[in-house]
């Protein structure tokens, strides 16, 4: 189905060679090193703060997060042992769900109770684990979808065309730009019902980011991405975060973790249990217990907890 | 047999007010079901209340454009408490409450409490709210033949209401096609394919979802105008069986295409009309009575949506490989 499969690993090595601008990242780096490692740790310039947010099923507490702060314009991963509550932490903030106590505030104003589609039109844009690709639209009408302020989708202004063709072009134009970066051109015209698991997650990561939003919450947007090109869209990502898009990511790959995130979070069992830099944190013990039970002295990132294909890729190893 | 009698009943129904405003019923429903999603099982309810509101109003001595707007309005109100509570749960719960309500509207209609009104059972008989709309007819009386067929210009079953019915067919078709095409429809088919997602990107699903149910009840309402100005408005004919008429006749046309619902209100009253035409000259009296006939021409119906939903879900205007990846 998908083309021919030597292309996407030749974009992913021009990828490499084009890293993120080292100011950006050296600049956060000093911001953070004033942050304190702990939950819950204040942040310089927070986008995201949520206060005791939990969320109760039935008897048992998915999320109960104390105090979280969300730096601006840095890549923030969360991460945690499966069922830690991190997709239910996202539909929270996001408004696709309702928390059984607490608030939350974004850019200052306060989200709690706000409508996911309101949440989306004031710049936090969120993904799915499981992705939802519109199957009987195609490829460049989903991303279409995403575009904000095209006057057309209103229904009265959707009767005029003349209302609505530039924009109509403009959104086009951007759209190509972004399926071209994700390597999804060729299937322009494809149904999105026909791409593969892999393809869907680039859909729909290139879809959210149409509205062109102050921030991307994704939800373990590489799961099913083969190696090479998670490595040309980790550099995408660091891009965003270059042109000043706050990214939220949850991944359980600790490599691309340590490859790309400014600051990571880390939830168990609904709590965050630590917070930190890459490096540190994955050698922290509460983490470590987290993922393995108590006892544990490896480190996260140790290799001989992941000897996968990707991991191989990702080091650049035959 | 009769062949040219036959084929003549035949090709006049392809253009029977009828047909026209099955036509437009299913229009509308396409809107409700082939563009948004939503299961809208009383589509026959909206028909109903609109040609109530029509007959009713005109008989109160409104004028027509006036008896047109109280139709509407009806309709709008139908479509608004229908969709307030159900249009924010899934989708089946709209397809349970449109159902009763197409029925209470009907039962409604019928009760002896509202005959002064409504007529009750026996309804609103035909002359009583033609006159308007005939006067408007910028043909002179008479009867005109064309080809094989011969009609009054103006009276009941005329030329007129051919006319009209079928100008507003096309008037229909054009909106949704024009709709289809922009970024309004755009949304609506998101919506179909996933709701969540469409909400993720910003778009107020819900206000979306009820404008498309209010726009297909509205047209709805016209249909049942077109349909009971040759007629009259008989609360008992446009219970559920016409909703599922209307359902047959957009599943085989195709859903989410433009001229999906007229094709397939032209095939399937020609096509009833034929089997019934051509085994009445046939099946003699003792094997099948006249009336057994009309059941049996049912049947074929029944079995016709059966096969048609097994062999071709797209329907014959349908786009086969849309289909193909549904389910996934
Ligand atoms: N709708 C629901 N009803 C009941 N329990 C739920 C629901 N959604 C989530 N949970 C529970 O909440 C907990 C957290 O789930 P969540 O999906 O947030 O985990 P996660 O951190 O995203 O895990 P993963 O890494 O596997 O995606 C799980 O124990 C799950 O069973
Ligand atoms: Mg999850």
């Amino acid at each position: 189905m998908s083309a021919d499969p030597t292309v996407p690993v030749t974009h992913g090595a021009t990828a490499l060679a084009a890293p993120s601008s080292p100011s950006r990242a050296a600049d956060l780096r000093t911001r953070f090193a004033a942050v304190e490692q702990a939950p819950g740790a204040p942040k310089p310039d927070p986008i995201v703060v949520a206060d005791g947010v939990t969320r109760h099923f039935g008897g048992m507490t998915a999320v109960d997060v104390d105090h979280l702060e969300v730096e601006r314009g840095a890549i923030t991963a969360l991460i945690g042992p499966n069922g830690a509550g991190k997709t239910t932490l996202f539909n929270l903030l996001t408004g696709f769900d309702k928390p059984s106590t607490g608030t939350w505030t974004f850019e200052g104003r306060s989200l709690s109770g706000v409508p996911a589609a309101k949440v989306a039109r004031s710049g936090m844009v969120r993904t799915f684990q499981l992705t939802k690709a519109l199957s009987r639209m195609t490829v460049i009408e989903n991303m279409r979808l995403g575009a904000a302020a095209q006057p057309g989708e209103n229904l009265g202004r959707a009767l005029l065309p003349g209302l609505w063709r530039s924009r109509e072009r403009e959104i086009t134009e951007q759209a190509e730009e972004l399926l071209a970066r994700f390597k999804l051109d060729a299937k322009r015209d494809d149904f999105a019902g026909s791409l593969s698991g892999g393809q869907r997650k680039l859909l729909e990561m290139a879809r959210a980011l149409m509205s062109k939003p102050t921030m991307v919450m994704l939800d373990e947007p590489m799961a099913g991405v083969n190696p090479a090109l998670t490595q040309s869209l980790l550099g995408h990502i660091q891009a965003l975060r270059d042109d000043g898009t706050t990214v939220l990511f949850v991944e359980h790959d600790m490599h691309m973790v340590r490859h790309i995130s400014d600051w990571v979070v880390v939830m168990a069992e609904g709590r965050i249990v630590a917070e930190g830099p890459p490096e540190s944190v994955m050698s922290d013990q509460a983490v470590i217990d987290a993922y393995l039970g108590a006892h544990h002295d490896t480190d996260l990132g140790d290799d001989s907890l992941l000897t996968d294909d990707v991991t191989t890729a990702l080091e650049g190893k035959p | 047999m009769d062949w040219t009698r036959i084929l003549t009943n035949v090709f006049g129904e392809l253009l029977a007010p009828t047909t026209a405003a099955y036509a437009l019923a299913a229009v509308g429903l396409n809107i409700h079901f082939g563009l948004t999603g939503l299961l809208n099982f009383g589509q026959a309810g909206f028909m109903l209340l609109g040609a109530y509101g029509f007959a009713i109003s005109t008989i109160a001595g409104l004028p027509i454009w006036a008896a047109l707007l109280v139709a509407i309005a009806c309709s709008v109100v139908f479509a608004l408490i229908l969709g307030i509570p159900t249009l924010k749960l899934r989708g089946d719960y709209l397809a349970i409450v449109t159902i009763a309500a197409a029925e209470i509207v009907r039962i409604v209609g019928r009760s002896t409490a509202l005959t002064d009104l409504t007529g009750a059972s026996s309804g609103l008989r035909g002359n009583s709210y033609k006159e308007s709309f005939q006067a408007l007819s910028p043909f002179p009386d008479g009867t005109t033949d064309i080809g094989p067929l011969s009609y009054s210009n103006n009276a009941s079953n005329s030329w007129w209401i051919r006319l009209v019915g079928w100008a507003l067919v096309a008037l229909a078709c054009l909106l949704v096609w024009r709709l289809t095409n922009s970024p309004w429809g755009r949304v609506l088919k998101g919506i179909r394919e996933d709701e969540d997602a469409v909400r993720s990107l910003g778009k107020n699903v819900y206000a979306y979802k009820m404008q498309a149910l209010v726009l297909g009840g509205v047209i709805g309402a016209v249909a049942g105008i077109v349909y009971v100005l040759p007629r009259a408005v008989q609360p008992d004919s446009m219970g559920r069986p016409m909703t599922f008429f209307v359902w047959t006749i957009l599943l085989l046309g195709g859903a989410a295409t433009v001229w999906g619902p007229v094709l397939g209100s032209m095939i399937f009253w020609a096509a009833l009309m034929l089997i019934k035409s051509v085994m009445r000259s046939t099946v003699p009296d003792t094997v099948m009575r006249t009336e057994q006939i009309e059941q049996f021409g049912w049947i074929v119906v029944g079995v016709t949506l059966m096969m048609l939903v097994i062999f071709r879900p797209q329907g014959l205007l349908g786009d086969k490989k849309e289909l193909a990846i549904n389910v996934r």
